[in-house]
């Protein structure tokens, strides 16, 4: 049995959900600070 | 630490913090993971799926440093009601248990070339489910008391009492010895040949450093939220 398609298989897994992570938490913390400012100036 | 409860100090830190820890993290990260995956040898047991370690261990970390912040900022919240401690520890929740997912299916994805099953109800890999289930159960529970207009001292509660798990994940090993090896990496030395070794404490600082500005920007996200909250209740309020 070939090992690299699991090894594949964990990186593509844990690269992704990481990288999701990490993205979402962007957009949120960029849209409530948005949204915080805009408030502000009205 | 009672200096950075206060919002305002928090956010001059956490600003320039948030870029730092998120860039030198991701650098970190991809050369700890492309020397893992090209620069070093295959084990000469385990052979190829040694590469999963270098994800592994560090998911496996973060799952668990993730719950000992959780437990820390639940004590500092009910002791000294910081107004950032319930914060940090609801910011901490879904990356600690995104991190614990990573680590049983990343063990999963190991266990299946190395000990021909996917899952196997060892002491380790079900003290490590059970974590998972408290970090979901904890989730659930902070939302549902934020939307009762809750203090949040029931989540801190738990998030002190569910530590309990984490000794159990740690002497799991020592305790029943079953499918699990034990302890590869202890504080006299490794049982791991250097050759093998040295990328894992490259890739674990960066996704520690990662893991710090993901609950940054997740910490700041919650307080824009409550900015806005006490402004339109304000806005509302007034003549």
């Amino acid at each position: 049995m070939s090992q690299w398609p699991f090894v594949i298989a964990a990186y593509v897994l844990a690269g992704v959900a990481t990288l999701a992570l990490a993205l979402a938490s962007f957009v949120q913390m960029r849209k409530a600070e948005r949204a915080a400012e805009a408030l502000k100036r009205r | 630490m009672h200096i950075f409860a206060n919002p305002v100090r928090f956010l001059q830190l956490a600003r320039p913090l948030t870029g730092w820890c998120g860039w030198i993290g991701a650098v970190l990260v991809v050369a700890g993971l492309g020397a893992g995956l090209f620069l070093t040898p295959p084990d000469y047991l385990q052979g190829e799926t040694v590469r999963i370690m270098y994800l592994h261990v560090p998911s496996a970390w973060l799952g668990m440093a993730g719950w000992g912040g959780i437990a820390v900022a639940s004590i500092m919240e009910l002791v000294w009601r910081h107004p950032l401690a319930g914060i940090a520890a609801r910011a901490v929740a879904l990356p600690g248990a995104v991190f614990t997912g990573i680590c049983l299916a990343t063990g999963s994805i190991w266990g299946r070339p190395t000990w021909g099953t996917w899952w196997e109800w060892d002491g380790r890999l079900t003290s490590m489910l059970v974590l998972l289930f408290v970090y979901i159960a904890y989730i659930a529970l902070a939302e549902a008391e934020a939307d009762r207009g809750g203090q949040g001292r029931i989540a801190a509660i738990f998030g002190i009492v569910g530590v309990v798990n984490l000794p159990i994940i740690h002497f799991s090993v020592l305790w029943w010895r079953t499918l699990h090896q034990g302890e590869s990496i202890g504080i006299t030395g490794s049982s791991i040949a250097g050759s093998i070794l040295w990328p894992l404490p490259v890739a674990l600082v960066g996704f520690t450093l990662l893991f710090v500005s993901i609950v940054l920007m997740r910490m700041r996200a919650m307080l824009a939220r409550q900015k806005v909250e006490a402004r339109l209740r304000r806005m509302g309020t007034e003549p």
